[in-house]
């Protein structure tokens, strides 16, 4: 019998400061065992727990794509016990990741469609999985127009940032970068909150599903836009949050109504959510 | 042969017996209350009590237990790789469980052994443990079996069923395991027509003094969200210290923390039992809390056993009447009242 709880063991390949608050980080790991990474196939959306012996694990998006072989990535926010401790270790440091967890966004119903992607803050991780995989050479041609609005607080909070401009001259994807605010006066982007962004660029719900992963204030404020936009709430899609433990829908801890957010989310779309106690 | 008879003198022999092929767990008298424990002498054995305090959960999912092992040694090539903690894994028999607990492993199962995950740990104790349960002849009055779809003599978790009579009791195999322990016991006798006619007598008076204070029915059919949002969860938590006691002793809750513990350079990961009515059982590590008040904790419990649970299973609900919450509340808050208030047809005004 296959233990759900024992981790792969990794190494810690590299680690990159994202922020220039410098709590976010990603961490770029490989499996000890190579065929581990076989055994971790994973989808765009789907996470992790993080395993730092003697601290404990973490639950965290998997910011890598499927696309990408020979390691995975994860981009922590530094905020209590493990994730601290994991900002103070050191590349070739070797700890544990368990998983691939939770459902993913539905690459099959995303076919064919275009999609339109609205994020903010550190949230932007399985979401820039998901830009990676629908614009590797061997998917593109299935996803229509991919939009992207992108928000951080500020020009030094974006996550990714060789990515950003990388896409951002691209011709088949539309990506919007704002931040809220900037002292930058040469600043080549967007200033302004996610949901007034979204407001002005209007992506088109035709034949379309909006991925909308961010912070609580943020979601509140982008759902209306987008159902104004005629996005309906089963077209509407994102991904919770909950303290985890287990990670496979056994401890009981991120139970809402009939649901684990951790084995039957976390990606739910708001049409799901409508019939759940709005306990998140 | 699926029906037999143990006479009570042959019974400690018979345990004896039992011993040498299995680890068996039994009620034992602890001070004021009973708890299951594994036997060293036949004579530790106390069949006269009601039920036990803490439900026999715990030999299945232990109150705290050893998942992992690592060393955290600069020096030690296999550092920080966690190994698992080894177990028995040879056969248990429980003796003298009670059917409403038997049937509490029933309804954990659905959350420990699924299609594409199982937990290692639950699933090989259920497959390596027989249970053989006793009836209840004298049921307390705060059981409530029967209106939660089981009752007193309810063989649905056993592998054998022992029903209580003046001179021995009346054995009935409740499987196929049972059934093939049963031909495998020789300290047993046939059970003749009278015996057999005094242990239905047996267990239908027995049926006939449970309560049913309310019923489950109409849970199925009333809309989550409606439930959820009902006036009366205020009230109902009103009183409520948040200790826990109910979720510890209740056999159908599972839920459970995950902890490293480490000494000097050797570490070990564990599982202790938790609680949804603890405010850190949901806190997230920014500080946000779902469930941040006392009566969104309280609702939960009833909640996920009565509601969340059927909906989820089309089964349940995931509460066996066992009457431990309500005996040991120190503020009486009582289960039976609460489902009453859930199952109304309409919310009147008090
Ligand atoms: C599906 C999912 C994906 C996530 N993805 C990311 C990500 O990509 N990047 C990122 O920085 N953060 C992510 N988080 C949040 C991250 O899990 C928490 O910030 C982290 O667990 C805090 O742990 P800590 O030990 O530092 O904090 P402490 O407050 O010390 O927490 C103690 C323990 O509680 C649990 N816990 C606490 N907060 C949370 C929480 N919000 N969610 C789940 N478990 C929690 C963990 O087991 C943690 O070890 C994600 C959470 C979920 C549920
Ligand atoms: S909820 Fe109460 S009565 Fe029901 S099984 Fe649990 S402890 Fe027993
Ligand atoms: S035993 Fe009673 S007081 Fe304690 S948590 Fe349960 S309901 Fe609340
Ligand atoms: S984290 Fe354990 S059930 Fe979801």
């Amino acid at each position: 019998m296959k233990n759900p709880y024992l981790p792969y063991p990794v190494r810690i390949d590299s680690i990159v400061t994202e922020t220039e608050d410098r709590n976010l980080k990603t961490f770029k790991l490989v499996f000890l065992n190579p065929e581990d990474e076989n055994k971790f196939a994973y989808q765009a959306g789907q996470f992790a727990e993080l395993s730092v012996p003697g601290l404990g694990e973490i639950p965290i998006g998997i910011a890598t794509s499927p696309t990408e072989k020979g390691f995975i990535m994860f981009t922590v926010n530094k905020v209590g016990k493990v994730s601290s401790h994991l900002h103070n270790m050191r590349p070739g440091d070797v700890m544990g990741v368990r998983g691939p967890l939770g459902n993913w966004y539905p690459w099959d119903k995303l076919k064919g469609k275009n999609v339109v992607i609205v994020g903010g803050g550190f949230a932007f991780t399985t979401l820039r999985s998901s830009i990676v995989y629908m614009l590797h050479p061997d998917n593109r041609a299935d996803f229509g127009g991919i939009t992207v609005v992108y928000g951080a607080r500020n020009p030094g909070m974006l996550l990714y940032k060789d990515e950003l401009v990388a896409w951002e001259k691209r011709d088949d994807i539309l990506l919007h970068i704002t931040v809220d605010g900037t002292n930058d006066p040469n600043w080549p982007y967007n200033v302004g909150f996610v949901p007034a962004i979204t407001k002005t660029k209007a992506p088109s719900s035709d034949n379309a599903y909006a991925i909308v992963c961010g912070p609580p204030i943020m979601i509140k404020f982008t759902l209306p836009v987008l159902t104004d936009l005629g996005f309906a709430p089963d077209r509407i899609i994102t991904s919770l949050e909950m303290r985890m433990k287990c990670g496979i829908g056994m401890c009981g801890r991120c139970n809402i109504g009939t649901e684990y957010v951790c084995k039957d989310g976390p990606v739910f779309t708001f049409e799901q959510l409508s019939r759940l106690p709005n306990e998140y | 042969m699926k029906e037999a008879y143990l006479a009570k003198d042959t019974l400690l022999p018979l345990v004896g017996l039992l011993m040498a092929r299995y680890r068996v767990a039994a009620p034992v008298a602890v001070g004021d209350y009973h708890q299951f424990q594994i036997l060293t002498q036949p004579e530790q054995l106390d069949l006269t009590y009601r039920n036990t305090r803490l439900s026999p959960k715990d030999l299945f999912h232990p109150q705290s237990e050893k998942l992992f092992r690592f060393s955290t040694a600069a020096d030690d090539p296999d550092a920080n790789i966690l190994k698992e903690v080894e177990r028995d894994q040879g056969p248990r028999l429980v003796f003298g469980i009670r059917p409403c607990d038997a049937r509490a492993l029933r309804l954990v199962d659905v959350n420990f052994d699924t299609a594409d995950c199982q937990d290692p740990w639950w699933v090989e104790r259920r497959r390596n443990t027989l249970l053989v349960g006793l009836g209840c002849t004298a049921p307390c009055a705060t059981c409530f079996c029967s209106a939660v779809g089981s009752g007193p003599f309810d063989p649905g978790g056993l592998d054998l069923v022992l029903t209580e009579l003046a001179d021995g009791y009346a054995v009935a195999a409740a499987s196929e395991r049972g059934e093939a322990l049963l031909a495998d016991l020789d300290l047993l006798s046939a059970l003749d027509q009278d015996r057999a006619a005094a242990a239905a007598e047996v267990q239908k008076t027995a049926a006939g003094t449970v309560a049913r204070p309310f019923d489950p029915t109409p849970l199925g059919d009333k809309a989550m969200t409606e439930l959820f949002q009902s006036p009366f969860w205020e009230e109902v938590a009103f009183s409520c210290i948040n200790c826990g006691t109910c979720t510890f002793l209740c056999p159908t809750c599972w839920c459970f923390d995950i902890q490293d513990e480490v000494q000097k350079d050797a570490g070990v990961r564990l599982r202790n039992w938790d609680s949804c009515m603890f405010p850190l059982f949901t806190l997230h590590g920014s500080g946000h809390n779902p469930r941040q008040q006392k009566p969104q904790r309280v609702r939960q419990r009833f909640m996920h056993k009565f509601k969340y649970y059927i909906d989820k299973y089309g089964d349940g609900p995931a509460c066996v009447g066992c009457g431990r919450c309500v005996q040991f509340c120190p503020v009486n808050i009582d289960i039976r009242q609460v489902v009453a208030l859930m199952t109304a047809r309409c919310v009147c005004p008090a």
